[in-house]
């Protein structure tokens, strides 16, 4: 996906775009709103991170400029302010969501995939891997005609495995991935939901295998 | 406003008694003039009378071959007898002999002409007016003292003085009922604006219209001073608060997502841990921010709630909406029964942020793959919000110290929160007239946190 990341602290942005990068985004990062003005109109965006504070004028400018420029581009407002004052305005001026700082990535992910799906409804939007129809939006796996319903653990379990198919990924960093940071649980948890998409991916060429010792992989 | 002052006085009243005590002494003063010019006027007619008399007796005397001779004329009595029924004396001196008439009848003392005087003395018991008139012959001086009682006067004094009480009270009356009216309209602007101050709600904040009177214009330019200043004063909290968010968050946000980018990176099991140990360590601090400032705010806005008519369950599916992202992330299915809209005045910011607190609770403590369940329950009187989980419930414990401030419960062991959120979510209920309960669910596994709001 492609995100135009509009904040206004440096090393804030740097973070941001490093973490999102690492899922497979792309991240233009303007420091202000001049030239997020100057980035919409250029690239297009599958959607926007806006911070509410910045240096030349309040973020909620941004998304009424968006409005008059009719640019349909999904907004996730980023803020740091109360979350008591954040419900006013944010929401009614055109933000699809918004989250506060400092944020879970995977719940970012979460807020994403909410957003877009809504946008976009069960468009089927679907990438083929070996003989499996995968849609991320919509969480679903489709071989030979069968669909399947992916709990969320499972949809985003099984995503870092096609985003990293035959790669070895290890089960610590199945686990931070799969679970909130304030979750207390044990590397064993993830044998659980290997074990569902196992059973999801009968019948399919692609299959996951167990490099003991080591972690998982996917085989497609 | 009235426990403050425990006596009050109203200027209304104060000024309505002043005016009718005023109208009172006016009264007064007016009967005791009126009755002290009719009797001037009635003793000054009444001294002309006798005066005439007299002087018509004193015409009558005529010397007679050196002797005084007397010849009262009828009128001269008889004009007296005109004006009253009052009775009648005389006497007649030649020097200082006495003629004729009542001989223990006193002349009055002649004044400064030597001609006439008058004087008011008692005869045989009764009040007399006395006027005494002499006239100098060849033969020498010839005084006529002419007396009349004075019933016929005081009779009318009587009545003048009845009439003059009538006009008097009639005036005070009359009076007192204009300084009412006088009174009451000249704080009908100072009620006017005691409305306009008691119908503003508590967001209101707006300046006061200006006022075309002279002595209410600084009351009112007061009263906008006033307004301004606490505009000020709210205002600069709101900043201040926004602004400390803002510069805790916003490197904590810088730190935890560093964090993450490296987390990607290392490898080694031990510093895995440590950076995880970091991101909850940031994490448990945000939150803690996050709702010390909340409840700044929470308390700012709970003592002037921004009531607004809204559907309770339009603000729990906003509420619903906006949390279900974070309950598919450990496959929590929140189950909202919404169907039901109830109408109620609350403010809906601090109600949603509450509502949001208690889900937030529920989607964290509950095991993964449960049902957070939702239900709203419409009466009469009471809007009903339970919130049902499939967590491990507060056991044995009492829940109720949980809504304290920083009480966390044991099953909180390993997750992160401040133990502000009950305590903010139940204050905010509490200051709706609303409460909150939490329980065990019954029968079943699970906590049961309970809302109730009153409807009006």
């Amino acid at each position: 996906m492609r995100f135009l990341l509009i904040e206004d602290n440096a090393s804030l942005a740097a973070a941001t775009a490093d973490r999102l990068a690492l899922d497979g985004h792309v991240i233009d990062v303007a420091p202000d709103l001049e030239t997020a003005r100057a980035f919409v109109h250029t690239g297009s965006y599958d959607l926007v991170l806006l911070d509410i504070m910045l240096p030349d004028g309040d973020g909620r400018e941004f998304l009424s400029y968006l409005r008059s420029k009719s640019l349909d581009i999904p907004v996730i407002a980023v803020t740091a302010r109360s979350e008591v004052l954040d419900r006013i305005g944010i929401l009614d001026l055109g933000a699809d969501d918004y989250i506060t700082k400092p944020f879970d990535f995977e719940e970012l992910k979460a807020r994403c995939r909410a957003v877009l799906r809504r946008r976009a409804g069960a468009m089927s939007n679907t990438q083929r891997i070996g003989d499996l129809e995968f849609n991320r939006l919509g969480g679903t796996l489709e071989i030979a005609g069968d669909k399947i319903e992916l709990r969320n653990r499972e949809l985003r379990l099984f995503e870092l495995l096609a985003d990293n198919s035959n790669v070895i990924l290890s089960k610590s960093k199945l686990v931070d991935r799969l679970f909130s940071y304030d979750e207390d649980v044990s590397e064993n948890a993830i044998e659980v939901y290997i074990g569902r998409l196992r059973k999801h991916l009968a019948g399919s060429s692609v299959a996951i295998t167990t490099i003991r010792g080591v972690g998982y992989r996917l085989d497609v | 406003m009235a426990a403050m002052s425990p006596r009050t006085r109203s200027m209304r009243r104060q000024l309505i008694a002043q005016l009718v005590a005023s109208s009172a002494i006016l009264a007064a003063v007016l009967i005791f003039l009126f009755q002290g010019f009719a009797r001037q006027f009635a003793e000054e007619s009444l001294d002309n009378v006798l005066m005439a008399s007299t002087t018509s007796i004193l015409e009558s005397v005529t010397e007679r071959n050196g002797a005084v001779s007397v010849d009262i004329p009828y009128a001269a009595l008889a004009m007296l007898g005109s004006v009253s029924d009052d009775r009648v004396f005389y006497r007649i001196d030649h020097g200082t002999e006495f003629l004729t008439g009542y001989g223990d009848l006193e002349s009055a003392d002649l004044g400064a002409d030597g001609r006439t005087g008058f004087a008011a003395s008692e005869f045989r018991g009764d009040q007399v007016r006395v006027v005494t008139a002499s006239r100098l012959l060849s033969i020498g001086r010839v005084t006529v003292t002419v007396a009349q009682t004075q019933d016929g006067l005081s009779a009318r004094l009587d009545t003048l003085f009845r009439r003059a009480l009538v006009l008097g009270g009639a005036f005070f009356l009359l009076a007192s009922g204009l300084s009412i009216w006088v009174a009451t309209r000249a704080f009908r602007p100072l009620d006017t604006l005691a409305r306009s101050v008691a119908r503003r709600g508590p967001a209101d904040l707006s300046a006061f219209a200006p006022t075309p009177l002279q002595e209410m214009v600084p009351l009112v330019a007061a009263l906008n001073r006033f307004v301004n200043r606490l505009k000020r004063a709210l205002g600069r909290s709101e900043d201040f608060i926004t602004e400390a968010a803002h510069r805790v968050r916003t490197p904590l946000a810088t730190v935890r997502t560093q964090a993450e980018v490296l987390m990607h990176r290392i490898e080694k099991d031990e510093n895995r841990q440590t950076l995880r140990d970091m991101i909850r360590a940031v994490d448990e601090s945000s939150r803690a921010a996050g709702q010390l400032l909340d409840q700044a705010m929470v308390n700012l806005r709970t003592d002037a709630l921004d009531r607004a008519e809204v559907d309770l369950a339009a603000c729990l599916s906003d509420v619903v909406t906006r949390l279900r992202p974070m309950a598919d992330l450990r496959d929590i299915s929140l189950r909202a029964d919404l169907s039901d809209t109830c109408p109620i005045s609350v403010d809906a910011i601090l109600i949603q942020n509450a509502l949001s607190n208690l889900l937030d609770n529920a989607i964290k403590y509950a095991p993964p793959e449960t049902d957070v369940r939702v239900t709203t329950h419409c009466a009469n009187g009471t809007a009903t919000i339970r919130i049902e989980d499939g967590g491990p419930g507060f056991g044995a414990e009492d829940p109720e110290p949980l809504k304290e401030r920083f009480v966390r419960g044991r099953s909180a062991t390993g997750t992160v929160g401040s133990g502000l959120g009950l305590t903010i979510a139940s204050q905010v209920f509490e200051a709706h007239g609303g409460h909150l309960t939490l329980s065990n669910r019954e029968g079943g596994l699970g906590a049961c946190v309970e809302v109730s709001l009153p409807r009006s």
